[in-house]
């Protein structure tokens, strides 16, 4: 069986004035039917970027690399196939719901629109739907609900009403961008509990960006971590959190505070400039275990055990 | 063990805003209730975690320690004076001692000041140093922030978030206080560089014996940083204990929420049924009798019609619950 | 530091025009008051290369001498309602509460009329001539200046750095001129920069009517008030003092934006 989305040496190159900007530099992941993928790293990782570059959203980048959805290359989709993709079988979810809901139109309204663009169902049917819809995502009275406006939502009411949109039309994979990160953290709880019963109710994939490895933890089936645009390190949650066989995903490991360590590892320094790409492995100036080679030679993605592989020079010195 | 600083029945109000047509129908002014009879002693030399979410005072709490916000009712007092009391030297006297760290790393800095001007200006004003070895003094104190001396004469601009918070941080120590509170100082900073300001600040409350109130959200840093923490919900304490007993045993059913919420690093399954139900209510019009009973999952019918007040209930540490007997 | 191309332009135009005032007997031709009746009305040549006047008065001469008029009312006109407005709006800004709701309703007053009606009023009061016209500019022109400093100083009086100020203990004067005042001042210097342009005009305007500069002096609203009688004979009476304030108002523009690049405050 073919993956549902198969990304290969992704590249995004922002053209600015003061010269390009690498934002994303040959990623390559897959996601499958049914499981939950988690995109991790910090600011300028190019964790959202790629989401964007995947569902072509980024205007004014140059993107390259091979994004395959179902046998179909992304990349060179024509503007009316992209658009039955995009909200048809790709749902979205983002960061600022207040941001990607329209202030002036309803929730219910919001929702009909996406059934009009990507269903066949008639008035009724959709109206039905809608309701339907607001019950999966925990929005109780619904009628109500239907009528109200962005603004008489609550942060975390909002997001459910942004997860109920993405799922209007049934997609196969939603790709949420920092869903949880401006709630609370006992919404946050409600929210992500909510996408992991979605995505075993419907059997949807999910892809979910985060900066938060906890977050990570305990949603996700799989891992990718980045840096610096790179792919550092993917693999299944288990194995990639007891024994990281890359040195950023350790040390951002170590640096997670409420594990009972006495001290924090902190990561000495901050993070590198995307103008002026690494020769060899972007994270070697800050990483501890740090070897000449990782100077000079980009590292490649190996595979260590069935379910884990990272791009490291000094995987096999983390385990000891 | 001496009290540093303390919260006395500390209460804070905000008017909200009203529409046209509110006041048109003479409805009253809305009131933000961010501070509702806060009590609360801080310890010489302890480490003291206010947590909570949004909408929950904690910041408020902070602003009115430092003398930030005059409370509406209640008291600060540091070492028994009452703040509102003092005038002129004494005043400044309580600004030297009391001292604040802010979240904002890019608001927190005048944007037009050099960083060494930032820093003199403290030493200068609260005649810290002679004159002449204020600059001296300046490169001492970027040292133990860990910035380079050449750091003095740039501007914030020219430094990254986790920099300038660490100028925040030189900038609080320039007078020498004794307490620093610092809220949400790493909630806008990265992991890695969270880590580094987390580990300084540690180091510098090792080094200067200071006294710290870390305010933030995050669960995680409370049990990392503190010794003892007060979780706070909608303008109340709730819970007031030992940061390890209280994240063992916690006493407070907001509390059990709060922790079985924080996302853990052990990989794992998240359960179907969240840590606890509905939204967080708004301090316009909080519920009444105890604030949590709308979510709680043990509320009585007693719970929505008085307030249950923070004592010990047979317990070892206070809560503010009464189901929490024992 | 970003110099953008709009800022040289419009610092080379400021700059012609600065220099044109300060040493004007340098660059003109002629004496600007001199009569010739051996060349009255002359249209442009290679002696007198913007033509002369109905008394034989060289037309670029008496541009290039008015240049120190224009540009003493486009700095005046600005740094007047500057100062005032800008005392006012910081401590409105700072203070707020009763003294803002006053304001507000002052405002709202002196907006009703049109500005240049409510300048031409007082300088009707007051009687014609340059002094005059600053009262009346200063009287009418602080509104929008104070808006702005008001609106920025509560900005910034919200600031962070502003609170790390107070929790220092640091008295009100210190926090308010040392702190608040550089900062809120960016936005309002850099729309003075722009607002020369328009006092140029409204200069310019008054003098064509007759409320501004006197004549004999040379003044481009002036130059332009005397030339329009003999528009249909002579057009370049009136037309080279007006493309004289077009390139002076340009020149102010420009820089105004420039500078609003140029001093963006970097946080």
């Amino acid at each position: 069986m073919t993956a549902l989305l198969e990304v290969s040496d992704l590249a995004v190159v922002f053209h600015t004035k003061r010269g390009p900007v690498h934002a994303v530099d040959g990623l390559g992941f897959s996601v499958e039917r049914g499981e939950v993928l988690g995109i991790v790293g910090e600011s300028g990782s190019g964790k959202s970027v790629t989401l964007r570059a995947i569902t072509r959203l980024l205007h004014g980048a140059e993107v390259t690399g091979r994004v395959n959805w179902q046998g179909e290359d992304v990349l060179a989709m024509d503007t009316e196939r992209l658009r039955r993709m995009r909200g048809g079988q790709i749902g979205m979810v983002f960061q600022e719901p207040m941001a990607a809901l329209n202030p002036v139109l309803s929730i219910g309204l919001q929702i009909t629109e996406t059934l009009i663009a990507h269903t066949q169902l008639d008035a009724a049917g959709r109206r039905a739907r809608a309701l339907e819809l607001l019950d999966l995502v925990g929005i109780a009275a619904g009628r109500t609900r239907l009528a109200q406006f962005p603004h008489e939502f609550s942060g975390g009411m909002r997001q459910r009403a942004m997860i109920a949109i993405a799922l209007a039309a049934n997609p196969a994979l939603l790709l949420a961008d920092e869903p949880t990160t401006a709630l609370d953290v006992t919404i946050q709880d409600q929210i992500l509990r909510l996408l992991r019963g979605l995505v075993d109710d419907l059997g949807m994939a999910l892809v979910l960006v985060t900066h938060d490895l906890g977050v990570i933890a305990e949603t996700c089936d799989r891992v990718a971590v980045m840096y610096a645009g790179r792919l550092c390190e993917t693999g299944a949650v288990a194995p990639v959190f007891a024994a990281p066989r890359h040195a950023y995903t350790k040390a951002l490991l170590g640096a997670m505070p409420g594990q009972g360590q006495d001290a924090l590892v902190a990561i000495p320094g901050m993070a590198p400039r995307l103008d002026a790409p690494a020769l060899g492995c972007a994270f070697a100036p800050r990483c501890a275990f740090r070897l000449p080679v990782c100077d000079t030679t980009r590292p490649a993605l190996r595979e260590f055990g069935p379910a884990q592989s990272s791009a490291c020079h000094a995987a096999e010195a983390l385990a000891s | 063990m001496t009290i540093l600083l303390q919260a006395e029945a500390l209460t804070k109000h905000f008017p909200g805003r009203r529409g046209l047509i509110d006041m048109a129908r003479r409805t009253p002014r809305p009131v933000v209730r961010a501070l509702t009879g806060i009590t609360l002693d801080i310890r010489a030399g302890e480490t003291l975690g206010i947590v909570g979410e949004s909408g929950c005072g904690k910041s408020t709490l902070a602003r009115c320690l430092v003398g930030l916000h005059p409370p509406d009712s209640g008291a600060v007092r540091f070492e028994g004076a009452d703040l509102a009391g003092m005038s002129g030297g004494d005043t400044l006297g309580f600004h030297r001692q009391v001292q604040m760290i802010f979240q904002d790393p890019y608001g927190s800095l005048n944007p037009l000041m050099s960083v060494g001007d930032t820093l003199s200006e403290a030493l200068a004003v609260h005649n810290i140093v002679p004159k002449a070895a204020i600059a001296a003094r300046v490169t001492e104190l970027l040292a133990m922030v860990h910035l380079p001396p050449d750091a003095a004469g740039r501007r914030p601009h020219e430094f990254s978030g986790g920099q300038r918070q660490r100028i925040g941080i030189a900038r609080a120590l320039a007078v020498e206080p004794k307490i620093i509170v610092a809220d949400e100082p790493v909630s806008a900073l990265d992991v890695s560089v969270q880590a580094q300001i987390v580990n300084l600040l540690l180091e510098l409350r090792a080094r200067l014996g200071l006294t710290l109130v870390f305010i933030t959200h995050d669960l995680r840093l409370v049990r990392h940083m503190t010794q003892r923490v007060a979780v706070m919900y909608l303008g109340r304490i709730v819970e007031l204990g030992p940061t390890a007993d209280l994240f063992a045993a916690p006493r407070h059913p907001y509390t059990r929420a709060l922790l079985r919420a924080v996302p853990q690093l052990t990989p794992g399954m998240r359960g179907r049924d969240a840590a606890v139900r509905g939204e967080l209510p708004s301090p316009l019009a909080p519920p009444p009798g105890c604030a949590f009973h709308p979510r709680c999952g043990i509320a009585e019918a007693g719970c929505s019609v008085s307030v249950p007040v923070l004592s010990e209930r047979n317990g070892d540490w206070p809560v503010a619950c009464f189901l929490a007997e024992g | 530091m970003r110099v953008s191309i709009s800022l040289i332009i419009g610092s080379v135009l400021l700059g012609a025009m600065l220099i044109a005032a300060a040493v004007p007997d340098w660059f003109a031709p002629f004496d600007p008051l001199a009569f010739d009746y051996d060349a009255l009305s002359m249209p442009p040549s290679g002696e007198h290369w913007f033509g002369t006047d109905q008394f034989g008065r060289d037309v670029l001469s008496r541009i290039i001498h008015a240049a120190r008029v224009d540009l003493q009312i486009a700095v005046f006109c600005v740094i007047f309602p500057l100062v005032l407005g800008g005392a006012i709006g910081l401590l409105v800004g700072w203070y707020g509460g009763i003294l803002d709701a006053v304001f507000g309703r002052l405002v709202d007053l002196v907006v009703t009329f049109p500005f240049l009606v409510l300048v031409i009023f007082f300088v009707a009061v007051l009687g014609p001539g340059l002094v005059n016209v600053y009262i009346a500019v200063t009287c009418v022109g602080w509104v929008p200046y104070a808006k702005l400093m008001r609106a920025e100083v509560m900005v910034q009086a919200q600031s962070d750095y502003v609170a790390a100020g107070k929790v220092l203990g640091y008295q009100m004067p210190r926090i308010l001129l040392r702190h608040i005042l550089p900062n809120a001042a960016r936005p309002v210097l850099v729309y003075a920069v722009t607002d020369m342009a328009l006092a140029i005009l409204l200069g310019s305007s008054l003098g064509y009517l007759g409320l501004g500069a006197q004549p004999p002096t040379a003044e481009w609203g002036v130059l332009i008030a005397d030339g329009k009688n003999f528009f249909t004979t002579a057009p370049w009476m009136a037309l080279f003092p007006g493309l004289a304030i077009v390139l002076a108002g340009l020149g102010f523009s420009l820089t105004g934006d420039g500078l609003a690049d140029l001093l963006a405050v970097k946080r």
